[in-house]
């Protein structure tokens, strides 16, 4: 139940077809529901979002029509400014660098914690016990759990008091709330479960006689945490990986309440397009990102086939 | 055969716990700082203990009524809820025969869980605005008084809300079913099926009791999924905010223990949720296995 089981995918729960064409019509509406849901909530919006990034718009009004001016204004002076810099690429280059960082971060924390609990805590009961205490918190309020670094960062904060009753500084360090630094700090707060989760799904498969046929063959401890258990890891790293990636390339929230609104990124500046009511402007930012973010994902899935996984 | 505990497993137990710690410290400290005294402040030290800030938090926030947002999150979380665990179950068992547009739904869930929220928001922001468009035109051209006159917006709470949630939490939901379904012995159905039973008591008497304390886990993920769901709302909720987006605009003005507070009560309906639906969960575990052996089951 806690596992998020992202691997446990169809090729093993379709099992033997074994009604006719009635059993394909009562399974089919079983299913339709949660068809119907996608399709009016999730692909119909999609398609509007593509469509109207074509449109063209007023201040009071979205015209239907076909223009690139939306990509083209996205994009404005990007090239003949070169080499400094537009606004869209400064934007994505800060969130990407965010986004690097918390994956770096997130990956090394959720492989470490992962690893204690399948090869290091003893019973089944314990592992348990354990990952809810790393899963409860994921079930409670983002925004609580951001401001709740406020009074451990803020200028009088706990840790700038800690670090001047040490005498380690002399004055209060301003940078740690409202900076790149506690953005950073919440998304790894926040989503390491998400690393977590299926990087321990994938160790947990992992057969144990491997791992000792390695030792008996004369591996040492990190060459066979190298070369044994990081590779049998990979199809969970790589979907923890895609989570926590494109939560924070699509992030507007944590970005805005961490960063004081002060901080770019993609996400924002849909919202803020958004907030101005210019949809079709706001529908093509939100093509690119789309865009950006399905390339980040296939070059993640080259690193393992994850159809072979399923 | 215990063993000596090697050396790392001290270094990474401690790494462990300092998670832990991170995971938890910044939840305890505003819990605390919720206490505060009338006169203290948004850090430490602690200006005398009280619940005053709890009291002032009950007779309102001024503008904003965070009570009010309080009920409607509650009620649209527990709608969720109900939606996400139906349909992820129904699913669930559609799956595990063949159907039309099997592999489309996978990966459309697949996709809804890692799509960008703002995407989806504004899509579904989007699709309304040009629904409404096209009510009103109908209303226009038909002369239809009611839309004329009153029509403003198709959005609200219990429609695109209700269905940009939907799209967060049913995808968790259905990843468990199939986790479930995977561990499931078809054999116990197909004994259900010789003894006579319909379909619908083999669900309610077999499959339901075997699988319903992950069911019980979807809910858990429906609801609080949808309790704290801030980015796929932001621009598809409607005129009426839930808690969380009033709580997101709070964090910019209110600069006392009063949001410290409201944290307090949010996280404590979320815990009770989670405590709740975890004992619930071992509950039904239990029973199972005073009702009959679930020998091989698995743990889910």
């Amino acid at each position: 139940m806690t596992a998020i089981p992202a691997e446990d995918a169809p090729a093993r729960t379709v099992a033997a077809p074994r009604a006719g064409s009635s059993g394909r019509l009562a399974a089919f509406l079983q299913a339709a529901p949660m068809m119907l849901v996608f399709l009016l909530f999730f692909v119909l919006p999609l398609a509007v979002t593509v469509v109207v990034s074509f449109w063209d718009y007023t201040e009071y009004s979205i015209v239907p029509d076909f223009t690139l001016r939306n990509y083209v204004e996205a994009f404005d002076g990007c090239l003949t400014s070169l080499p400094d810099l537009c606004t869209t690429f400064k934007t994505y280059l800060s969130t990407l660098k965010i986004g690097a960082m918390v994956w770096a971060i997130t990956l090394t924390l959720g492989f470490t914690i992962a690893y204690f609990l399948v090869f290091h805590v003893r019973t089944t009961a314990m592992q348990i016990v354990l990952c809810l205490l790393c899963t409860i918190p994921f079930w409670t309020s983002n925004v609580i759990r951001m401001i709740s670094w406020i009074p451990l960062l803020g200028r009088n904060g706990l840790v700038n008091q800690g670090l001047l009753g040490l005498g380690l500084i002399d004055q209060p360090i301003d940078g740690l709330l409202y900076s790149e630094f506690s953005v950073v700090l919440a998304f790894v707060h926040l989503f390491t479960v998400f690393m977590i989760v299926p990087i321990l799904n994938s160790m947990l498969r992992i057969d144990r006689s491997l791992i000792e046929a390695a030792t008996d063959a004369g591996a040492s401890g990190w060459q066979i945490l190298w070369n044994v258990i990081v590779p049998l890891c990979k199809p969970g790293i790589v979907i923890g990986s895609i989570f926590v990636v494109t939560i924070v390339m699509g992030d507007f929230v944590t970005v805005g309440v961490m960063g004081g609104q002060q901080i770019a990124s993609v996400g924002k500046v849909i919202q803020v397009q958004l907030s101005y009511l210019q949809f079709p402007a706001a529908a093509a930012n939100a093509v690119i990102l789309l865009a950006v973010v399905i390339m980040i994902i296939v070059a993640l899935t080259r690193l393992v086939d994850i159809r072979k996984e399923l | 055969m215990r063993e000596g505990r090697p050396l790392s497993f001290y270094v990474l137990a401690a790494v462990f716990a300092l998670f832990v710690l991170f995971l938890y410290g910044p939840t305890l400290t505003i819990f605390v700082l919720s206490f505060q005294g009338p006169q203290g402040g948004l850090t430490f030290p602690m200006n005398g203990i009280s619940t005053f800030w709890f009291e002032k938090l009950w007779a309102g926030m001024g503008v904003v009524d965070i009570g009010a947002a309080f009920w409607r999150s509650l009620k649209l979380g527990l709608v969720v809820m109900v939606l996400t665990m139906a349909f992820s179950v129904m699913a669930g068992l559609a799956f595990r025969r063949r159907f039309p547009g099997q592999s489309a739904l996978f990966y459309t869930a697949i996709a809804s869980l890692i799509m960008p929220s703002i995407v989806v928001s504004l899509g579904i922001a989007l699709e309304f605005r040009l629904l409404d468009e096209a009510i009103k035109a109908f209303g226009e051209s038909w002369d239809i008084a009611w839309i004329n006159d009153e029509f403003t917006t198709a959005m609200g709470l219990f429609r695109s809300g209700l269905g940009a949630h939907l799209t967060w939490t049913m995808p968790f939901g259905l990843l468990i079913m199939f986790a479930v379904f995977n561990r499931f012995d078809r054999r116990y159905e197909e004994a259900a099926r010789d003894l006579g039973a319909s379909s619908w008591q083999s669900f309610r008497h077999v499959v339901l009791p075997i699988i319903g304390a992950s069911v019980v886990g979807v809910g858990l993920f429906g609801f609080t999924l949808s309790w704290d769901e801030i980015a796929r709302s932001s621009q598809a909720i409607g005129e009426q905010n839930t808690l969380p987006l009033e709580l997101q605009g709070l964090t910019t003005t209110v600069t006392t223990p009063e949001i410290y507070a409201l944290g307090t009560v949010t996280t404590a309906v979320s815990l009770a949720v989670v405590l709740t639906a975890l004992g619930l969960m071992a509950l039904l575990r239990r029973r199972r296995t005073r009702h009959g052996t679930d020998a091989g089951q698995g743990l889910v």
